[in-house]
């Protein structure tokens, strides 16, 4: 029997504020050391108070609309007790009633995938366990950091959606600058069960919690796959609901203990927070802050002349994107400038083992002018180039202490040509004697001679002129 | 015992020790709190300090609030010629300093100032700021003034009201003005007939003198049946336990306060830690609490309590359409005997009778004369006009 995948997804992702949910310690301060971005607030001291920040909301309001959400403009914050000592209060503010977007919907390839909700809420610290003490040490730096969970519903079929989603999910969100998604700030629960092709039925669910790595994802996602499909064909277990968690040591989920799922968690509506209502007029503003998707930009980016495939490869991660609008604003081609920081600048990344780009964008702007202008020639921008990812040098300083400029010695260039010519009498032979090739070859001892300093059409030009 | 920690034997102002000053130790009259030290003032206090007060010392308070007349505190309750009474009521009283601020989340500050013949307000939710009071029942604790007469509690009410960003629910108005100067004698004021109906003969007693009173003065004075006292007090029980099961489950032994000596895991950490360091009446809240949020239970107590608190607001404005006021007992006797706190939880239950509608609905309260007096949102001027026009 053929049978089919049904998944769905709960991804947790951190929002770019400059302070925490409900009290103005800073978010993303990248605290060196534990506990050190803190308060009475964020710690669960009695007599504080939850004040929401302003700009998570907006945030979270962005998020809905890149996927296509309905809005709530009356929005509650809830709270959801357990005990757990990374929880100092011991309980979460989430919103579990009046969530903030709603009913929306995202392409994936072919397939529409539906967004059943979007929350804001704060995330938990962080236990520390000290193998050789056999003590637990907990750490609050990131409690209360504000997330966003986009709950989708059960749409994606394959383990390659839901890869290309989490991938276009990012893009977007960092597009958008609701989160830079740095490494484990986008996490993921994986819903997943199988049933026939065709069935309209779902099958037994398992939850697999908790995943930051998309290879981590697609992997459990295939091993479940199979695990069901077994239970089902060849009954090697009895499939229960469960929540299950992947080890990527052992290559497959576990079962997670029964005592972490089956909790009530008390919901009720925070009484110290007020329900937000987002009037037409603040929704207005937040929906004309929105910055082009990237799905947008790529299409942006083919009309002005850039192929289709390099176009998406561009716009897919908003470094390569920033930079190639900042150096196409600076007044290069456009291809032109794709085709450096598609080229050149993405080797220079793969050499130095660079995961994103980081370019001063007025200096790409500056080498991509010199070498379009002829003052130096491409071979010698790629140098500069390289300079400057390895020790960021100036342009114009590191041409001129290289000698790199083109037009600069024409006099020079002159004196190697004629020594090319005085020196290889059998190819100049050779060549007057019909065989144009041979052009090439003085021309190829000339740029080696120059070290590839001059312009080609310099030399070409003055090589002919020396022959004829 | 009165103080939990004496600040200054020359200070005038003394506050409940539920409400937080920066480095003094704060119980909120539990054990689970013995060696807390805040790291921050309340609002409240700072305001104070700020106008110029100075404050005396931390009085002792029933455990996180939640009682009769602090007879539950932790440090042993505080009592006079065998009765209770409330600590920062009774310093009032003695003329030992000017004023004190409590919290009131069920009704023991009014309870407090009934007892001992002096003047407590509780504001219109939202006009004092909670920053820095130990949190119990969030929607609806207030701080309040206790002071010898309407004077009293109109001064020190003036400093510490006002909006504070601190506060999510601090409503948006910077500064509040009082008066005690309202024209009595064109107020109608209603006696809550149930009310009335349910104290004891010495209550009635001074609801009558009252009443009399107001009437010499030309207001019109009548019984009314409010219709939704039950309704009133069974829902705030309801919000009050479940709200304060939530704010006190922090209290877990891991990050401050009382620890256990000696536990074998975090689940035996948290157990022992709260076991032994809450008294009965907290530990039947938080199970009330629990029990009334479960997932199967939520929709017919909580929610449901959320709609009787709508009701009931609905049902007071009616009555404020038509009254200034209301006139009522603070609590069924005119005087307690210490007790068996195992009864507590009923004990307090049955006493919230009388203090439900001002929490449940966060409209303002006043006891003078040994009586209540309830009004509408922001109409604390009522209630101190009419204080004062009674006072001898």
């Amino acid at each position: 029997m053929k049978y089919e995948l049904v998944i769905g997804l709960e991804t947790h992702v951190e929002l770019s504020t400059d302070s925490k949910l409900f009290c103005s310690c800073g978010g993303h301060s990248s605290p060196k050391e534990p506990n050190d971005c803190v308060c009475p607030a964020c710690c669960g001291m009695p007599g504080m108070l939850p004040v929401t920040n302003k700009h998570a909301i907006e945030l979270a309001v962005k998020a809905g609309f890149m996927l296509n959400c309905k809005i709530n403009q009356y929005t509650t914050f809830d709270k959801k007790s357990y005990y757990y000592p990374d929880l100092p209060c011991a309980y979460q503010i989430t919103q579990w009633f009046h969530p903030i977007c709603v009913d929306g919907s995202v392409q994936v390839g072919e397939r529409t995938i539906g967004i059943k909700q979007i929350h804001v809420e704060e995330d938990a610290g962080k236990l520390v366990h000290d193998e050789a003490t056999n003590t637990s040490f907990v750490d609050y730096n990131r409690t209360s950091v504000p997330l966003i969970e986009i709950v989708s519903r059960p749409d994606f079929r394959s383990s390659e959606e839901v890869i290309t989603y989490l991938k276009n999910l990012k893009a977007g969100l960092q597009f958008a600058g609701i989160s830079e998604c740095e490494e484990g700030a986008m996490r993921c629960d994986v819903n997943i069960s199988v049933r026939p092709e065709g069935s309209e039925e779902f099958g037994v669910r398992s939850e697999i919690k908790n995943m930051s790595s998309l290879s981590e994802i697609k992997d459990a996602i295939e091993f479940e796959k199979v695990r069901h499909i077994d239970a089902i064909e060849r009954h090697t277990e009895m499939l229960v609901q469960e929540t299950r968690r992947w080890d990527d040591v052992k290559r497959r989920t576990f079962p997670m203990r029964n005592k972490e799922t089956a909790a009530d968690y008390r919901y009720f509506p925070d009484p110290n927070l007020m329900p937000i209502v987002i009037d037409d007029e603040w929704l207005a503003q937040i929906k004309a802050s929105m910055p082009a998707t990237a799905d947008e930009k790529a299409l942006k980016y083919e009309e002005m002349g850039i192929a289709a495939k390099e176009a998406s490869v561009l716009s897919s991660d908003r470094k390569l994107a920033d930079t190639f609008d900042a150096v196409v604003a600076s007044g290069r081609s456009p291809k032109v400038v794709a085709s450096w920081i598609l080229t050149e600048c993405m080797g220079q990344m793969k050499r130095l083992e660079l995961d994103s780009l980081d370019i001063d964008t007025a200096k790409l702007a500056r080498i991509i002018e010199l070498v379009e202008s002829g003052e130096i020639t491409r071979a010698a921008g790629k140098k500069v180039l390289s300079a400057v990812f390895e020790s960021d040098v100036e342009v114009d300083a590191y041409c001129e202490e290289n000698k790199l400029n083109a037009k600069v010695d024409e006099g020079f260039i002159l004196e190697t040509v004629r020594k090319v010519i005085a020196e290889n009498e059998k190819i100049v032979a050779d060549y007057k004697g019909g065989k144009t090739k041979a052009l090439q070859a003085l021309f190829g001892s000339v740029m080696k001679e120059l070290r590839g300093t001059g312009s080609p059409d310099v030399i070409r030009a003055m090589l002919e002129k020396e022959l004829n | 015992m009165f103080y939990i920690n004496q600040i200054n034997a020359a200070g005038t102002i003394a506050v409940d020790d539920t409400i937080l000053i920066k480095g003094t130790p704060a119980t909120a009259g539990s054990k689970m709190l013995e060696n807390f030290k805040p790291l921050f003032s309340a609002e409240a206090v700072e305001r104070l300090e700020k106008a110029g007060y100075s404050i005396a010392g931390k009085t002792n308070v029933g455990e996180f609030g939640l009682d009769l007349l602090g007879e539950t505190s932790a440090y042993g309750a505080a009592t006079a010629d065998g009765k209770l009474i409330g600590a920062g009521a009774a310093l009032v009283a003695e003329g030992k300093i000017k004023a004190a601020l409590s919290v009131d989340l069920n009704g023991a500050p009014r309870r407090a100032a009934a007892v001992s013949g002096v003047d407590f307000i509780k504001p219109t939710y939202g006009t004092v700021s909670r920053y820095g009071v130990i949190a119990a029942a969030c929607s609806g604790e207030q701080i309040g003034v206790t002071a010898a007469d309407a004077e009293g509690v109109k001064e020190i009410l003036t400093v510490i009201a006002g909006h504070d960003s601190k506060d999510g629910t601090s409503l948006p108005d910077e500064k509040y003005e009082y008066s005690t100067d309202a024209d009595v004698s064109a107020m109608k004021i209603a006696v809550a007939k149930e009310l009335y109906d349910a104290a004891d003969a010495a209550v009635k007693a001074k609801i009558d003198s009252f009443a009399d009173a107001l009437k010499a003065k030309g207001a019109k004075v009548e019984f009314v049946e409010l219709g939704i006292i039950a309704q009133a007090q069974t829902a705030w029980q309801i919000l009050m336990a479940a709200e304060t099961t939530n704010n006190l489950s922090r209290f877990d032994g891991v990050k401050y306060g009382y620890r256990t000596a000696d536990y074998k895991n975090i689940d035996e950490l948290y157990v022992k830690s709260r076991s032994e360091a809450m008294g009965f009446l907290t530990k039947a809240t938080i199970i009330y609490g629990s029990d009334v949020l479960a997932k199967a239970k939520y929709e017919k107590c909580y929610d449901k309590s959320l709609r009787i608190r709508r009701v009931v607001c609905d049902r007071m404005k009616a009555v404020y359409a038509e009254y200034d006021a209301v006139l009522a007992p603070a609590c069924s006797k005119a005087e307690y005997a210490p007790y068996d706190t195992a009864d507590a939880f009923e004990k307090v239950f049955a006493e919230s009778l009388f203090t439900a509608i001002p929490s449940i609905t966060g409209m303002p309260a006043m006891v003078t004369g040994g009586v209540q007096l309830m009004a509408d949102s922001f109409k604390e001027s009522v209630l101190l006009s009419i204080a004062k026009s009674v006072e001898v």
